[in-house]
């Protein structure tokens, strides 16, 4: 028996706008892979308003008198201070000290919070239990999340009706009234530029599709499919699991799995605060060193870098590119990439070797790549509140 | 000075205590109860009449830790030596063994052969498993040089055996006892004897899977052969106690540690239940791999992985103890004077032995229960007052999940089905009880602080044996967490009184902490 794929809470209305009817499956549920233009989905998330369908996301409810303890235990970042209404970004590893995945937590209200992520984690999370007085639910079919992201978002939002939430500071989330339905916005998402995220029960995810789009008629507003968040994902430098690494728990071969240190993450690891899973393994890593380092690269010319191998000069191969787009808007190809350590430095005369094709044509090109420290794209309005109206 | 505390003054507890204090360490052990010796200690049951707490006999217990304790000389006695096993019969068809010999006037010629080279083979492989018991379980897969050196030390142990008795080994040494026993003898009551042997303590019937594992386990004592200890003056412990303390540790009875305290990765001390808090380098527990780590430290302490190992640890007691104060000594038709002294069995057959266990797999006790039995006030007369006897059992199979619940009513209901059950080998024993007093695994574990009523700390199974007992990232004594140490029955080699695991245990600390 072939089982259908599960849709969204949004499908009525993404089906309805996908024109190109292309569809990206998301740990087994279809979201829109293009509504109608890749291109003007991209400048939309740039230049005004992109609406990406996050309902897929995996969601789990942890809350009980252990909650924090017990996600302060689960993460390697310190969370004791997260505040109620505060959201933060976070990574989990195994015992191994190899990162399973990272993602969001939101102190929803006192004592209640929400762990975003990629993969499943359902079993980690009931295992990571044993011994704490916490309820782990998964809510991922029970929220129906939106993406609203772009200068012109918050504009948009407060058309919607959302009172106040030009004031919502970065990973900050607050609650709102739509209509007698109550929505949770966040001031949150994966493009790295002004932009919020949507919560509601399932049940009013299509009034809020109506009226969100009725708001940001005038704003640009318009659905992005999972190719134009993507570029927008890899302009912003996040790491996006099964891309630019593969949870431990997905990993078959030995040494596949990296640590925080080898992801670029290691402002993530607190060993001041108290044990968290994978501490004794990254205290021997820090004394011993790490095998990956994660770069981000600006590679020469205008050919996107997918694929291609990393060179230290041009003959000695030390690794590889896991994502990779000619952004329109840094103007530059950017590039995320693995290689092997010590190497990396930009004294290493890096290279990437990039193939590309021409009406059936390879060609070669080895195109020198400079590392990049902090973000590719970081605009002011990604932090300025209240943001400007637009 | 190197300041270390040992929870828990069972006779593990004292050997590490003892051999890390001949080193110069600063040594304290913590016993909850009054009395040091753990499950050897001897307890009064009834006004006048004491008993073994739940190791009646020795037959595990390792010359190495005898010779580093000195235990001879600390005052270990023992009430008898050389004791056979005798299989009661109610037809009168009682057989005797020990080591070398085997009596019974209904065994065959065959089995009289078979009995020798099965003894002789069997010996040869719990040799094998009395020298890997004694050193560090080997880590496989890493550089550590005496890691690789005690794989092969296993390998050569075993290619030493010669080429059939090491064929044989691999062949059976994780089989069950019901098939092997089937091999070699003919005489059920004979092979239902050395079933029980082999399932003594566990939650495994003869036809489980690697019951010749905790056979051979059960064979592994390299000091003298099947032994009461002096119970009366609780020789046994003493000896243990006596040894540490001269070497300097100091023994606290009656403190019962709540906590093991931890400070940035690394045990600090802990705190009793009256709110006392003691600083300290190292902490070694000789309590269960469960209870150290979830009840005492804390499941917070540790990583996710490794405390759902832990918590999966299988400890299923399945054991009672039955101790009757008898007004005179019971008597048993057909058995000859000298064999009360033994240590006697009630095991008819393999068949009935596994049907004992089937219903405490749905959590029943067994109607036909299974016992070692023994009499401890004839070799041992100041047990009991002047003239009254001691009778005192190992009762199988009684499961720590009852469905019914291990209440007043229940136990007795069980007790009297027993002493009924006894009535039927030893006639007339039923009007000599005075009194009784039956040890449900739910109170051995009240009393002893071992989960689930489990004698050896976690089964002893293949999957919770060498290098995984209690679980990988803890089998080499030290627990993920620095400064912690596991002592106990709950690591290589696992239970019975042997001493090896608490040697083991000290030895290790020794080497990791740099010689201390």
């Amino acid at each position: 028996m072939t089982l259908r794929t599960a849709v969204t809470a949004f499908h009525p209305r993404t089906s309805e706008a996908n024109l190109l009817n292309r569809w990206h499956q998301w740990k087994g549920v279809s979201i829109s892979t293009v509504y109608t233009d890749e291109e003007l989905e991209y400048f939309a998330l740039r230049n005004s308003c992109g609406v990406f369908d996050l309902c897929p996301l995996h969601k789990y409810r942890i809350a009980g008198p252990d909650a924090n303890d017990y996600l302060n235990r689960l993460v390697t970042r310190d969370v004791r201070k997260l505040a109620p209404g505060r959201v933060t970004y976070v990574a989990w590893c195994n015992d191994a000290g190899k990162v399973l995945d990272d993602g969001t937590l939101f102190h929803v209200s006192d004592g209640v919070y929400r762990l975003c992520a990629y993969e499943h984690h359902l079993s980690w999370l009931m295992a990571s239990a044993i011994g704490f007085d916490v309820s782990i639910v998964d809510e991922t079919t029970d929220v129906a999340g939106l993406a609203v992201q772009g200068p012109t978002s918050c504009a948009v939002l407060k058309d919607l009706g959302l009172q106040g939430v030009e004031t919502l500071k970065p990973f900050q989330l607050d609650w709102y009234d739509l209509n007698g339905v109550p929505v949770m916005c966040s001031r949150t998402g994966f493009t790295a530029d002004l932009g919020y995220e949507l919560w509601v029960d399932p049940a009013n995810a299509l009034m809020l599709w109506d009226v969100l789009f009725e708001a940001g008629r005038f704003r640009g507003i318009r659905p992005v499919g999972a190719e134009a968040y993507e570029m927008a994902r890899i302009e912003a430098g996040f790491l996006q699991a099964g891309v630019d690494f593969i949870g431990a728990a997905q990993i078959v071969r030995p040494g596949r799995a990296r640590s925080p240190f080898e992801l670029g993450l290691d402002w993530l690891v607190d060993f001041n605060k108290p044990h968290f899973n994978g501490r004794r393994a990254l205290m021997r890593e820090k004394q011993t060193g790490s095998v990956w380092r994660l770069l981000k690269l600006d590679v020469e010319g205008n050919k996107p870098a997918t694929h291609a191998y990393i060179y230290a000069g041009t003959s000695k191969q030390i690794g590889f590119v896991t994502s990779a787009l000619w952004s329109p808007v840094c103007k530059a190809n950017l590039a995320l990439a693995t290689v092997k350590q010590p190497f990396g430095e930009a004294s290493d005369d890096l290279h990437a070797e990039i193939y590309y094709q021409r009406e059936l044509h390879w060609s070669r090109v080895m195109a020198a790549c400079t590392p990049v420290t902090g973000a590719f794209w970081d605009p002011d309005r990604r932090r300025a509140t209240p943001p400007a109206d637009f | 000075m190197t300041k270390a505390l040992v929870i828990g003054g069972g006779h593990n507890g004292l050997t590490a205590a003892a051999l890390l204090a001949k080193r110069g360490v600063d040594v304290t052990v913590l016993e909850a109860n009054p009395a040091v010796g753990g499950m050897a200690a001897t307890l009064e049951f009834a006004p006048g009449f004491r008993a073994p707490g739940l190791a009646q006999f020795v037959y595990q217990l390792q010359s190495d830790v005898v010779k580093a304790l000195e235990l001879e000389k600390h005052g270990l006695e023992f009430a008898a030596t050389g004791l056979s096993t005798v299989a009661l019969s109610e037809a009168r068809d009682h057989v005797s063994y020990d080591d070398g010999t085997l009596i019974g006037h209904s065994i065959s010629v065959k089995d009289h052969t078979a009995f020798v080279e099965f003894n002789r083979q069997m010996q040869a492989f719990a040799d094998v498993l009395a020298a890997l018991g004694n050193r560090r379980p080997p880590k496989l897969g890493y550089g550590d040089r005496s890691d690789k050196l005690g794989l092969a030390r296993l390998a050569f142990d075993v290619r030493r055996l010669g080429r059939d008795d090491m064929r044989q080994l691999l062949r059976v040494g994780a089989s069950n006892v019901y098939d092997v026993l089937n091999e070699w003898f003919d005489h059920d009551g004979l092979k239902g004897a050395l079933a029980l042997d082999a399932v003594l303590g566990t939650h495994a019937g003869p036809r489980s899977g690697n019951t010749m594992l905790t056979y051979l386990h059960r064979r592994s004592g390299t000091f003298g052969s099947l032994a009461q200890p002096r119970f009366s003056n609780d020789s046994l412990s003493e000896a243990f106690a006596n040894a540490a303390r001269s070497h300097g540790v100091s023994i606290r009875a009656s403190s019962r540690v709540a906590n093991i305290n931890v400070v940035q990765g690394r045990v600090s001390g802990v705190t009793l239940s009256h709110g006392e808090t003691i600083d300290a380098d190292l902490v070694i527990s000789n309590l269960d791999p469960h209870t150290t780590v979830m009840g005492l430290v804390g499941a917070r302490h540790f990583d996710t992985g490794f405390v759902r190992r832990i918590h999966h640890v299988r400890m299923r007691g399945n054991a009672a103890r039955l101790n009757l104060a008898l007004s005179a000594k019971p008597s048993v038709p057909g058995l000859q004077l000298g064999d009360y002294a033994q240590r006697l069995v009630i095991a008819p057959d393999t068949d009935r032995v596994e049907r004992a266990f089937n219903p405490s797999k749905y959590g029943q006790w067994s109607e036909e229960a299974v016992m070692e039995i023994s009499l401890p006030t004839l070799g041992d007369p100041a047990l009991a007052p002047d003239g009254k006897h001691v009778l005192s059992a190992t009762v199988q199979y009684a499961p720590y999940q009852l469905k019914a619940g291990w209440n007043d009513d229940n136990k007795s209901r069980f007790t009297q089905q027993l002493i009924a059950q006894l009535d039927r080998y030893m006639p007339g024993i039923s009007s000599l009880v005075e009194a009784s007093e039956l040890l449900s695994p739910l109170d051995i574990e009240q009393r002893y602080g071992v989960r689930g009523g489990q004698w050896h700390h976690g089964e002893l199974t293949l999957d919770q044996f060498l290098f995984v007992r209690p679980t990988y990232g803890a089998a080499q004594y030290a627990l993920p967490l620095d400064g912690l140490y596991l002592c106990g029955a709950g690591a290589h080699p696992g239970g019975g009184i042997s001493g090896a695991a608490g040697r083991n245990c000290a030895l290790e600390i020794i080497r990791q902490e740099g010689g201390v």
